[in-house]
């Protein structure tokens, strides 16, 4: 049981919270996650650890609903506890100085790539970041990304806000721009698929942070399986962060669209109870 | 008192003269009632074998003839005094063989349902010697440990004055539970950490509710707690701290019992298509997790047509677990034959009375999937028995140019498991086997690092609950030497 010291929203679908978890605070790095479990019959989840407080023993979360679990993650007010929390998993994020990094986000990746982005900028690089979404409302974390980016550039994709084009469109025009050391992208399998084959093109070495589906998060299950070069790793002690250049992409958005029916369906009885509630 | 001073007591020794050994030896071995082979195949936590009724243990009972050399005992590996609680339950003592029990035996309810029995004390028994069938120790032990814990008088054991030393666990399976009980009995103040969100390692997210109820294990749970055992979930070590942090916090010896947990796969084509997963994955979905269960957040594919490759008790349990959750065909896949194959003989059984297919001698060369890249079909490679290969058993050859292909939606790939490489990636200098295995003394399971012990799969590599407990049980009393030589 973790408890929840603060809570913040930073639009109507993302949340900040900061968690008590003073062991974990203590051991975490950039680029390393927790799973989360919300109540007893909850799913466990990862989430990337945005921050911590050492004097304080609290880690930060910043958790967007997607389906059921993070939704109810979102719902757990200032005071409540999180069920089970356990962390840090995965390798921690090669951080050092290597000159101009392009940060590319979208969807589900923008929230994870807020605490990398921040380490990047500690370690002296110059930090574009690129957040992409379908329309306006969809841009998440725009203020936090701008206080550790020399610059943030907003793309959607009906132009109803910042640029119009795809995340592509927003890395393309920065390697045209100036000379880049390395892209980084977070994001939807099918964003950073194409994130990784326009770096390829311009052979920009680049890091895909991979969201698989995770059930425990410490290297038991096999759920999280990818192929990268041809060879079977698991996210969640191999990664998350790999070679984007040598991840199948084809085959992880294959499976990340597993269990999609039965999401569906999950989340439709969770609104049909929440309702009832209202 | 040593056993042959037990056995010499007047009661056993009345007990002895009161039937002829003959007479014993005649009556015919009782039999588990079990629920129905149909309904139970479409039930998922309700358990297979019932238990005993108090007059078919004591009836069972009596057919051990108390042998004064109890051969049963050596094909125990923790060596429960096996006449003395069969004999208790023969009179009646049902509470008293409970205790018999768990001065050995931190888990009997457990170790009475899942022990490979009739490989271990039952092949040992005397009557095998005669041709006859072994006394049902597996079944009076968990008849035994089951009355006490209905009874609601469950004995705990004598707790040692507190030395407060402080002793840390790695994992909570039956090794690390095992080690904490005997370890807290001499008095230490002992902690159990461990990474998931549940106490019980295998036993809560591996082993199914049919074979052996959550319940069950909870309350032995319980008993190490009220004895002083301290639990830690979602503490990873290696992770969330390290062994060189316990050694700051006070902590003067660890026991690691990680456990086995990192899954293999086969390596073939297709073999990342959605609806191909491992054991570990498919039972911690629904066992740990309860994903099958209305009122679970966590998702489970539903198959019709569920292959399940290997054949070991995981590959059981799995198999059957997909016949419950409504397969109408699940399938065993093993390249040799039901003669190797490694689960126990009551799993099998029961496999095939709930209808479960056997498809022996065929080994998965690929998977195929349909556009949405979920499996759709596998292709099998026709097998023969060859030459016996190093582990004594024939090894399987292809038959050039045989192929079978399936249909399929779902795949359990149940072909072993690897040591959980966390705690040996995280310890700088533990020395460890090419297999990722801990290296360790056999006689006092302590390592190369003098404070820290192991056990169970993590040094075995895959063993068995009992194996798993003995060596708990060897670390317990071999750190509590080692500490207090030290001092
Ligand atoms: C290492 C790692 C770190 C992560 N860090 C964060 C974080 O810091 N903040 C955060 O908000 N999220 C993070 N995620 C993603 C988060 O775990 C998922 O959003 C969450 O599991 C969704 O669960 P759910 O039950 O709410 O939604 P589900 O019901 O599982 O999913 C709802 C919909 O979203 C899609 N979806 C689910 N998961 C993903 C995914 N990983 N990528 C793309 N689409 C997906 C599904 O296909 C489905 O259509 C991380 C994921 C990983 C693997
Ligand atoms: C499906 C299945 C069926 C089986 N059926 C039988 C059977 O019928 N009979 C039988 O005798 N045997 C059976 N076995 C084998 C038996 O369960 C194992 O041999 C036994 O559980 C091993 O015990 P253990 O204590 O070594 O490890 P485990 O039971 O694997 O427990 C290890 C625990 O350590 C935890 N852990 C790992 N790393 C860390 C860390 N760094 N920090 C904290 N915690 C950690 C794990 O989460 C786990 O809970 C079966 C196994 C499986 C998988
Ligand atoms: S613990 Fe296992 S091997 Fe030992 S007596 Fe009991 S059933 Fe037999
Ligand atoms: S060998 Fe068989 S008959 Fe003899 S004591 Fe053991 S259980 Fe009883
Ligand atoms: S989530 Fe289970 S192995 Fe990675």
């Amino acid at each position: 049981m973790n408890k929840i010291i603060s809570k913040e929203y930073f639009s109507a679908n993302v949340v900040k919270f900061e968690v008590e978890a003073p062991l974990i605070a203590k051991s975490r790095k950039a680029g390393h996650f927790v799973m989360v479990k919300v109540g007893e019959k909850g799913e466990r989840i990862p989430l990337t650890i945005a921050d911590a407080n050492l004097q304080k023993g609290t880690i930060t979360l910043v958790v967007q609903k997607m389906g059921v679990s993070s939704t109810k993650l979102c719902e757990l007010n200032e005071g409540e506890y999180i069920t089970d929390l356990v962390g840090p998993l995965g390798k921690a994020t090669h951080i050092e100085k290597f000159g101009t990094v392009v940060c590319a986000c979208g969807g589900v990746g923008t929230a994870p790539m807020l605490p990398i982005v921040a380490a990047l900028k500690e370690a002296g690089n110059k930090v574009i970041t690129v957040i992409a979404a379908r329309t306006k409302e969809l841009i998440i974390l725009e203020e936090q990304m701008k206080q550790y980016s020399d610059e943030v550039i907003v793309m959607t994709d009906d132009g109803s806000y910042g640029n119009k084009g795809l995340v592509t469109n927003g890395v393309e025009m920065v390697i045209n721009r100036e000379k880049v050391d390395l892209c980084v992208t977070i994001g939807p399998a099918i964003m950073m698929k194409f994130v990784s084959l326009l770096t390829k093109k311009y052979e920009l070495p680049t890091v895909a942070s991979l969201n698989t589906i995770m059930v425990d998060g410490t290297g038991m299950c096999g759920a999280c399986r990818v192929s990268i070069g041809g060879k079977t790793k698991f996210v969640c002690v191999d990664g998350p962060e790999f070679d984007a250049h040598l991840v199948d992409f084809d085959e992880m958005l294959m499976r990340l669209g597993g269990y999609k029916d039965i999401e569906r369906e999950e989340l439709e009885k969770l609104s049909c109870a929440s309702g009832a509630r209202k | 008192m040593d056993l042959n001073e037990e056995r010499a007591q007047q009661w056993r020794a009345d007990l002895r003269n009161e039937i002829k050994t003959k007479d014993r030896t005649a009556k015919t071995r009782v039999h588990m009632p079990e629920l129905d082979a149909e309904y139970r195949s479409h039930t998922r936590v309700e358990e297979v074998n019932l238990g005993l009724t108090p007059e078919m243990a004591m009836a069972e009972a009596q057919r051990c003839i108390d042998c004064a050399n109890p051969t049963c005992m050596e094909g125990c590996p923790v060596g429960i005094y096996i006449p003395k609680f069969v004999k208790q339950i023969e009179v009646g003592d049902f509470l008293g063989a409970a205790k018999t029990l768990k001065e050995t035996s931190a888990l009997p309810a457990v170790c009475g349902r899942v022990c490979p029995q009739e490989k271990q004390c039952e092949a040992q028994c005397i009557h095998v010697k005669m041709k006859k069938e072994a006394v049902a120790i597996g079944h009076l032990e968990r008849f035994a440990a089951d009355y006490e814990r209905e009874s609601g008088k469950i004995s705990v054991p004598e707790i040692g004055a507190p030395n407060g030393i402080k002793i840390a666990v790695v994992g909570s399976g039956p090794a690390g539970l095992s080690f904490a009980g005997d370890m807290a009995k001499m008095g230490y103040d002992v902690t159990v950490f461990e990474a998931l969100h549940e106490i019980g390692g295998v036993l809560k997210y591996g082993i199914p509710e049919f074979r052996l109820p959550n319940a069950i294990v909870d309350v032995e749970i319980e008993n190490l707690r009220s004895m002083g055992v301290k639990f830690i979930t979602n503490c990873i070590i290696g992770k969330t701290i390290t062994i060189e942090d316990l050694k700051e916090d006070g902590f003067k010896g660890v026991f690691v019992a990680s456990g086995a947990g990192l899954p293999r796969f086969m390596n073939i084509k297709g073999e990342n298509f959605v609806g191909v997963m491992s054991s570990n994955e498919y039972l911690t979905r629904v066992n740990l997790m309860d994903a099958a269960s209305e009122d679970s957040d966590t998702p489970v594919f539903l198959g019709k047509h569920v292959a399940v490759i290997g054949g070991g008790n995981t590959a059981m349990d799995s198999v059957r677990t997909a016949r419950r959750l409504g397969a109408s065909r699940a399938m065993i896949i093993y390249r040799r034959t039901e003669e190797e194959m490694p689960a126990r003989l009551e799993e099998v059984k029961h496999a095939k009375e709930e209808g479960i297919e056997f498809m022996t001698l065929r080994n998965p060369i690929e998977f195929r999937g349909n556009e949405q890249g979920r499996v759709t079909e596998m292709v099998l490679q026709v097998m023969e028995l060859g030459e016996p290969d190093a582990s004594g058993r024939r090894a399987p050859v292809e038959v050039p140019g045989q192929t079978e292909t399936i249909e399929v939606d779902e795949v359990i790939v149940s072909v072993g498991v690897s040591p959980n490489p966390l705690i040996p990636q995280s310890v700088i200098g533990l020395e460890v086997t090419k297999w990722g295995t801990i290296v360790v003394n056999q006689d006092s399971m302590q390592s190369d690092i003098p404070m820290i012990f192991a056990g169970g799969d993590i040094v075995r590599g895959g063993a068995t609950v009992i194996l798993a407990m003995g060596d708990g049980r060897k670390a317990a009393a071999s750190m509590d030497k080692w500490i207090k030589e030290k001092n």
